[in-house]
């Protein structure tokens, strides 16, 4: 479902992030991306949801080059992916509610749908009874919640996930890896950068390590495989 | 089905539409004293624009004028008989660029100046019984330089008496005009250049706080479009909101100074835009431009953020 070909990225600063990966990643996966700092994750994160151009190779995202897109059919491409940050990016002048329902309403969904939609997402992050709370009152785990709620509300068919438990502590990292099995359960594709090594070799899914910008190793079941 | 998705469309573009009037609005509030100061830059120009406008729109109008009654008059020689005349009439009609020939008699042509002079003219009227003035030919030529190439042709034909054509004095005005017009259209321009950057930067400040919501807009699929409408929406109204207080000041102003001098000017066949057709135009001009400058210096300032 998610297929990089030969794939390159030089930044004009002359930085070459990443240097030639081939990647396959089936539907309903789950799949650790974890490497030293530097080693070219934020980018390949970037590439998935076009954030960032290739200098080279092809991107397939259910079969449609990202890479050949106009830059107006890329909204349609992002509506198909959820994506979760490490600095949960939530609007602060928003209600908790609306932060989740903004997702929707950008994509122009039905009022009375949006309404449902958010609350039900909300329920799943265990989240409904702070509908209403800003997200300075909530805490760090909390907040990475709804960031959660919102990369999900549209139903993608993938989540990218750019150090989501990177500013929790363990406990709320684990409430927020509970949530992500959850959705991955429920068929959903999660492709997370991490550098969580208790994370990655308790819950045993795909780990593809990254160095230099090249695949190093990439196994099912697998560990993290650094120090922490 | 087809039909019926159609229709969802429709509706929910309405409500969409709803949605960014309701955001371009809450954006003007939210941003309070750039919205003042924004507006205040749109009025600033606007006024000046307004000004420039009414002499040009002015000046306009007495130049084509002046066109339209640039002529040549060619004086018959008194002693000249019906024939000579039929005769010069015919030499007249084959001079190039040319466009009509009028014959005035002179009995015409007192009437004419006694009728010109307004009130004045009747001191004229004792004329009536000797009339001093010859019969003339009047010349229109296509373009209104041609006269002076006209002019000397005509000259040297026989039981002319005297040719005149404004020598000199046209020129003159013509020069006076073009340049007149150009240093307006140079001012205008400079002017609206200087509150669409005005504008552009005012918002592009706000924008800079409002960075981050573009961007997450942009990551959870929202088009180029979405995000520009509100913005789209809040020039619309900077640009209208100032273009009020210059409307106002400008045709208020116009018609004081219409009703002072019109008429004053008669007689140097000068005559201003009159008052309705002035205000009119000038509203929806200055509303036109203030909506142009307001709509083009919000949207060109977002789209720098829209690259995400």
């Amino acid at each position: 479902m998610i297929e990089m070909k030969d794939v390159w990225k030089a930044y004009p600063n002359g930085v070459m992030a990443v240097n030639g990966i081939d990647i396959h990643i089936e539907k309903g996966e789950f799949v650790y991306i974890v490497g030293p700092s530097g080693a070219g994750k934020s980018t390949f994160i970037k590439l998935m949801h076009r954030e960032v151009k290739p200098t080279k190779g092809k991107i397939l995202i259910e079969g449609i080059d990202i890479t050949k897109l106009r830059n107006r059919h890329v909204p349609k491409v992002r509506r198909k992916l959820g994506v979760v940050f490490q600095d949960f990016k939530l609007l602060p002048k928003l209600t908790v509610y609306e932060n989740v329902a903004f997702a929707l309403e950008v994509i122009e969904e039905h009022p009375r749908y949006i309404r449902k939609r958010v609350m039900d997402v909300l329920d799943l992050v265990k989240l409904k009874h702070k509908a209403r709370s800003l997200p300075d009152e909530l805490s760090g785990g909390e907040q990475q919640r709804i960031s959660i709620a919102r990369s999900i509300v549209n139903n993608p068919l993938v989540v990218i996930a750019d150090e989501p438990t990177g500013n929790l502590d363990p406990e709320n990292a684990w409430g927020i890896m509970e949530i992500l099995e959850e959705i991955n359960e429920s068929g959903t594709t999660i492709v997370m950068a991490t550098h969580n090594k208790d994370i990655v070799n308790t819950m045993k899914k795909r780990v593809i390590a990254i160095e230099g910008g090249m695949v190093v190793r990439d196994e099912q079941r697998g560990e993290y495989g650094y120090e922490a | 089905m087809s039909v019926m998705s159609r229709e969802v469309n429709t509706v929910m573009k309405l409500r969409t539409l709803g949605r960014h009037g309701k955001e371009g609005i809450k954006n003007l509030g939210r941003n309070g004293w750039m919205t003042f100061a924004s507006i205040s830059a749109v009025t600033v120009a606007l006024i000046l624009v307004g000004l420039f406008l009414s002499v040009m729109l002015n000046l306009n109008k007495i130049a084509s004028e002046i066109e339209n009654n640039v002529e040549v008059r060619v004086y018959v020689d008194r002693t000249a008989s019906q024939a000579d005349q039929q005769q010069l009439k015919e030499k007249l009609e084959k001079v190039k660029d040319v466009k009509s020939i009028n014959y005035q008699s002179r009995k015409e042509g007192l009437n004419n100046l006694i009728d010109s002079m307004g009130d004045d003219g009747d001191v004229f009227a004792s004329l009536k019984k000797e009339n001093p003035l010859p019969d003339a030919f009047i010349l229109k030529t296509e373009k209104p330089k041609q006269t002076l190439t006209v002019a000397n042709t005509v000259k040297r034909y026989p039981h002319v008496s005297e040719v005149r054509y404004g020598k000199g004095t046209v020129e003159k005005l013509f020069k006076f005009v073009d340049i007149a017009r150009n240093i307006g259209v140079v001012l205008i321009i400079g002017l609206l250049f200087t509150s669409i950057f005005l504008i552009a930067n005012t918002i592009k400040l706000t924008i800079v706080a409002r960075r981050k919501e573009i961007e997450i807009m942009k990551l959870v699929g929202a088009t180029n479009s979405f995000v520009r409408w509100p913005y789209f929406i809040e020039g619309l109204l900077l640009g209208v909101l100032g273009s009020i207080i210059p409307i106002v000041l400008v045709t208020l102003g116009y018609r004081e100074i219409y009703l002072r001098f019109s008429g004053k000017f008669e007689s140097f066949f000068i005559e201003l835009v009159p008052y309705n057709t002035m205000s009119f135009y000038l509203s929806l001009l200055l509303l036109l431009i203030g909506a142009v400058i307001g709509v083009w210096g919000s949207v060109s300032s977002v789209r720098k953020f829209l690259k995400v």
